[in-house]
């Protein structure tokens, strides 16, 4: 049962029917495993425990750097320097003490990352490079564990929730990651600030609907957002037969790493 | 011929699917292309002709977070 303090903290959730008493005790007893602590997984780390997920996992291996700022905004000018994941665990556990919050001071690989997925519910994709995308939507699938999609690039933004098993993959979208060098980077290209907020708190209200069991969820299209034009579309996917992890006859049953797709991204000055 | 690319219609004359993403300075290592709702693989796109009414969406690959 909530306390008072909960009740009063909770209660505009409360009061909504999609969620109500029973839903806030289902997003506390929710698990989410957020990879990556940068641009994406900031506004997803805060409006999830601000949200009371009632455990999340947060993974990245690297430190806060004053470039990382003008979007990253779970990090402060203070922190730079210091573990991003360690950043975002101080703000989260400020907005939210009643949360706990597990860091993984980490890059995932083919190795980690059955084993840091594991024990949750939902997986969030906030990543920087293709390597880990592919990783991520090839663990998620391999162990039929629910995930979201996120990419952000200059003014573009994309994401989709995959549900192994019933909707198309990532790979259903893209069989293999993108040669090396063909696709710039956001340490090289840029990316305007207010991208990851939009695009991770729609992968953030993804995962609180699947805890809820609420509404539908973004399965089956993929969701595209230009900043510039300011457009949405919403592009069908249909879950591909011949996909290479989750069709009939997949060529891909074990994880490994993408090594050619590590280059995409410089993962030494990779910053989330 | 008429044909609908990420939503919006354009006329085209018989070409490709190479030759479309080449008219719009796309490079087709950056894309995934979706063909009437099936993702056409990569090696499809110099040999896939379009035709009248098509719906094509041209999906960049986009891997910053």
């Amino acid at each position: 049962m909530f306390s008072e303090e909960q009740i009063e903290r909770y209660s505009r959730h409360i009061m909504l029917k999609e969620v109500g008493g029973k839903g806030q005790k289902k997003l506390f007893d929710g698990k989410v495993m957020i990879i990556g602590a940068g641009g994406l997984g900031s506004p997803i780390a805060l409006y999830l425990a601000a949200a009371g997920i009632g455990t999340i996992g947060i993974a990245d291996a690297d430190c806060v750097d004053l470039s990382n700022l003008q979007r990253q905004i779970a990090h402060h000018t203070k922190d730079i320097g210091v573990p991003k994941v360690f950043s975002a665990k101080e703000k989260m556990t400020a907005m939210n003490p009643e949360v706990r919050i597990n860091t993984y001071e980490t890059w995932v690989n083919a190795d980690n990352i059955t084993d840091i997925i594991k024990d949750y519910d939902f997986v969030i994709d906030g990543t920087d490079n293709f390597a880990a995308k592919f990783l991520i939507n090839d663990a998620c699938v391999l162990t039929g564990k629910p995930y979201s999609h996120g990419g952000i690039l200059q003014f573009d933004g994309q994401t989709i929730t995959v549900k192994p098993g019933e909707s198309a993959c990532y790979r259903c979208i893209f069989p293999t990651p993108p040669p090396k060098d063909a696709i710039p980077t956001c340490s090289r290209a840029g990316v305007i600030g207010v991208l990851p907020g939009v695009i991770g708190t729609i992968q953030a209200t993804e995962a609180i609907k699947f805890l809820l069991g609420a509404g539908d969820l973004l399965i089956d299209r993929l969701l595209t957002y230009n900043a510039l034009r300011m457009k949405f579309r919403e592009v069908p996917i249909r879950k591909k037969p011949k996909c290479p992890i989750c069709g009939d006859n997949p060529t891909i049953t074990e994880l490994k790493d993408e090594l050619e797709a590590l280059n995409v991204c410089e993962i030494g000055e990779a910053k989330g | 011929m008429e044909i609908t690319v990420n939503g919006e219609q354009k006329i085209v004359e018989s070409i490709s699917m190479l030759n479309l993403l080449e008219s719009m300075n796309i490079d087709s290592r950056r894309v995934a292309v979706e063909l009437n709702l099936e993702i056409l693989p990569k090696r499809e796109y110099a040999t896939t002709m379009l035709n009248e009414g098509d719906k094509i969406e041209i999906v960049h690959f986009v891997g910053g977070g």
